[in-house]
């Protein structure tokens, strides 16, 4: 995972609640073994329904910064739609609320979800619909920087901002735990096997 | 339509030390460690494994040399991606081909027993429960939302994502934040031609799409109680749909005599052991839930959604909700998700004609599915207008229902009985409904594009499924019960 630093950027707009990961990345792109790849096929069928969606458009082009409607991510626990919007340059997602997996699956990514309130997010959405609108995320000091120095400040769970900080994975750190695991095992139930008896 | 539901809120500085509920003591009984402010080591009892989540989760293992924690926790089969024809072994998509190679390969190198074709294949949602490996009290993860569907047995089960995936499979663990819970009780007995996909359709129009984001949610009550396990599983199936991160039932008699004579289960002495250990994960009285929600079934009808979320449906004889009696947050949403579907706000949902028709998922791919829709086609012809796939969850479903003669009868009706797989659900594979083709479905999402690029689903029971095929719109299946 790499580390994340404070990022300056342009911000593509994304009006819509409820995204789900169909959206982000429909299935038919799914069957690639690889995490890489998928950032062409990002939003493909609203790409491909509308010419004038934002990540058609020019203006866009260089955004690392989106920032969507509530219940961003909803739906499928595919990784992949996390990996297509990392492929597609976007480092930091903007939304009123987030879906639990997705959530999950930006943390081990590095992929940095902020929250803010409803009117911040459209606040966002609207300047950024209008014009060119470029924020700062400092994920130290938990703020989103607007053009005009006006500064929103957001949660994050401060574990995970260690981990996307020092770019820290989580398989490393329960390894760590490797003895209490074993330890912990010992004292449960016997459990299902799966590699004996009848399968069929 | 969230916020109509009886919403209460719990104070929590009331809840006693020893009463708690069942998704409490299943959290304490896994929790490894957790240092402070950090989150918790949570030890995960069997993880599901299939061909499309966990490639690149056996790379990471390979990667970094590790081998998997222990591999009858582990079970691996073949679902998403695979065709349903009859010559099912030869895969003509190459990528497809090349990840359900790349599962057989990493089961194999792994020592994971693998359920492959002719060798009990089916989805991992319908094997699990059917080969009784879940069983109550345990934690289940595997690279899929619809995991919630083990959360019918009373077990905390949850969709993770190919990360994660990784890591289970490297330690056996996860890092987890408690979550928070929430107490659903149905009140009241359904009608005849309602249906437990009809309950839960009912849920998550009421809550939303994000309705039970961060919860956990318990269900209750009569309806629940009266329940088959495979309805039960319909219910918790579709937890996510309402963002749930799990859904579970406590389990009774019904779970205990479902999970009897499955070949995972316990037998004699350990059997008996099992049961008294089982009957310990139940909610306790006075343990407190961060929200309680109660729905009353009596009224209710048939469910079918009208949009591109599972929250956006309603009851059949009823009318799409106007734009304006939404909530102003859904109302953006709503406008594309009519212009998407062809629909008309006021209008009702029975009589709208249908192209396809879809019975199968890990929702609506069980053996008493299949004889729901089957009661309502003998004898019967669809309409010619209408393409029907019938798609058993899995081998053992197809055979049980081979054994009772239901091929024949859906092939007499007209519609296609075909092979166990996901198939049309999320259309993975060959079985898409084409561009502009509207189809109705027991399946559990309608986003835009679900079935297929450009296609239009909407969801329901496997009876309103049936009933809709043969008159070749939308119609309830009251009258045929």
């Amino acid at each position: 995972m790499d580390k994340f630093e404070t990022l300056k950027s342009k911000v593509v707009p994304l009006p819509m609640t409820d995204v789900d990961t169909d959206l982000i990345i429909p299935a038919q792109f799914l069957t690639s073994i690889s995490r890489e790849g998928y950032g062409q096929n990002l939003f493909r069928r609203l790409r491909d329904n509308d010419p004038n969606f934002p990540f058609n458009l020019e203006r866009f082009k260089s955004a690392a910064i989106l920032v969507a409607g509530e219940n961003f991510g909803c739906g499928s626990s595919r990784e992949h739609a996390v990996w297509a919007l990392a492929g597609a340059g976007i480092k930091v997602v903007i939304a009123p609320s987030f879906a639990d997996i997705f959530y999950s699956n930006s943390a081990k990514n590095g992929l940095v979800l902020v929250t803010l309130p409803a009117a911040q997010v459209e606040r966002m959405l609207v300047e950024a619909q209008a014009g060119e609108f470029e924020v700062t995320v400092d994920l130290e000091a938990q703020t989103v920087t607007l053009p005009s120095g006006e500064k929103f400040k957001f949660e994050f769970d401060q574990f995970r901002k260690h981990c996307i900080l020092n770019g820290l994975d989580d398989i490393d750190y329960i390894l760590s735990f490797k003895d209490k695991v074993a330890e912990f095992r010992l004292g449960q139930p016997t459990a299902v096997n799966c590699t004996q008896g009848d399968n069929k | 339509m969230a916020g109509q539901a009886q919403t209460k809120l719990d104070s929590k500085n009331t809840s006693s030390k020893e009463a708690r509920s069942i998704v409490e003591k299943i959290w304490d009984s896994h929790v490894v460690g957790q240092l402070e402010g950090h989150p918790a080591i949570f030890a995960v009892d069997l993880m599901l494994i299939h061909e499309v989540t966990s490639a690149q989760a056996f790379q990471t293992l390979d990667a970094k040399g590790l081998k998997v924690f222990d591999a009858k926790r582990l079970l691996g089969t073949i679902d998403h991606s695979i065709p349903t024809r009859q010559n099912r072994w030869e895969i003509y998509d190459e990528s497809a081909k090349a990840q359900v190679e790349a599962l057989r390969r990493n089961c194999k190198n792994h020592g994971i027993p693998f359920l492959d074709f002719d060798k009990g294949q089916g989805i991992v949602h319908v094997v699990g429960p059917e080969l009784g490996i879940t069983q109550p009290g345990m934690t289940i993860v595997c690279g899929d939302s619809h995991t919630s569907t083990h959360g019918a047995f009373g077990s905390l089960a949850f969709g993770i994502g190919t990360s994660e995936v990784g890591h289970v499979l490297a330690t056996g663990c996860l890092l987890q934040q408690k979550p928070k819970s929430m107490r659903v009780e149905f009140k009241g007995r359904v009608r005849k031609g309602v249906f437990a996909k009809d309950i839960i359709l009912r849920l998550i129009a009421e809550i939303g799409v994000g309705g039970a984001t961060g919860h956990v949610i318990e269900y209750v009550g009569e309806a629940i109680r009266a329940m088959t396990m495979e309805e039960r599983m319909t219910v918790c199936n579709m937890s996510i749909e309402c963002g749930a991160r799990a859904g579970l039932i406590a389990p009774d008699q019904v779970t205990f005599d479902y999970l009897n004579g499955k070949p995972h289960a316990p037998k004699g002495k350990a059997w008996d052991e099992a049961v008294k250990h089982w009957q310990t994960f139940v909610t306790d009285e006075g343990a407190q839930f961060d929200r309680k929600i109660e729905i009353d079934l009596s009224e209710l009808k048939p469910m079918v959604t009208w949009g591109t979320n599972p929250g956006q449906g309603v009851q059949i004889n009823q009318p799409i909700p106007t734009v304006k009696s939404l909530p102003v947050q859904e109302q953006g949403v709503a406008i594309r998700a009519l212009e998407y579907t062809g629909l008309t706000e006021g209008a009702t949902m029975e009589g709208t004609p249908i192209d396809w028709a879809f019975v199968g998922s890990c929702t609506n791919g069980r053996i008493e599915d299949l004889r729901i829709a089957a009661s309502i086609l003998k004898g019967k012809r669809i309409k010619d207008t209408v393409t029907f796939y019938v798609v058993p969850g899995s081998e053992a479903v197809m055979f049980q229902a081979q054994k009772e003669g239901l091929p024949e009868i859906f092939e007499a009706a007209g519609a296609q009985f075909r092979m166990p797989g996901c198939s049309m659900c999320l259309a993975m594979n060959d079985d898409k409904v084409p561009e502009g083709k509207r189809c109705i479905s027991s399946s559990n999402r309608n986003f835009v594009g679900r079935q297929g690029p450009g296609s239009i689903t909407h969801l329901a029971s496997p009876a309103t499924v049936a009933a809709s095929a043969l008159e070749g719109k939308i119609a309830s299946p009251e009258g045929y019960f």
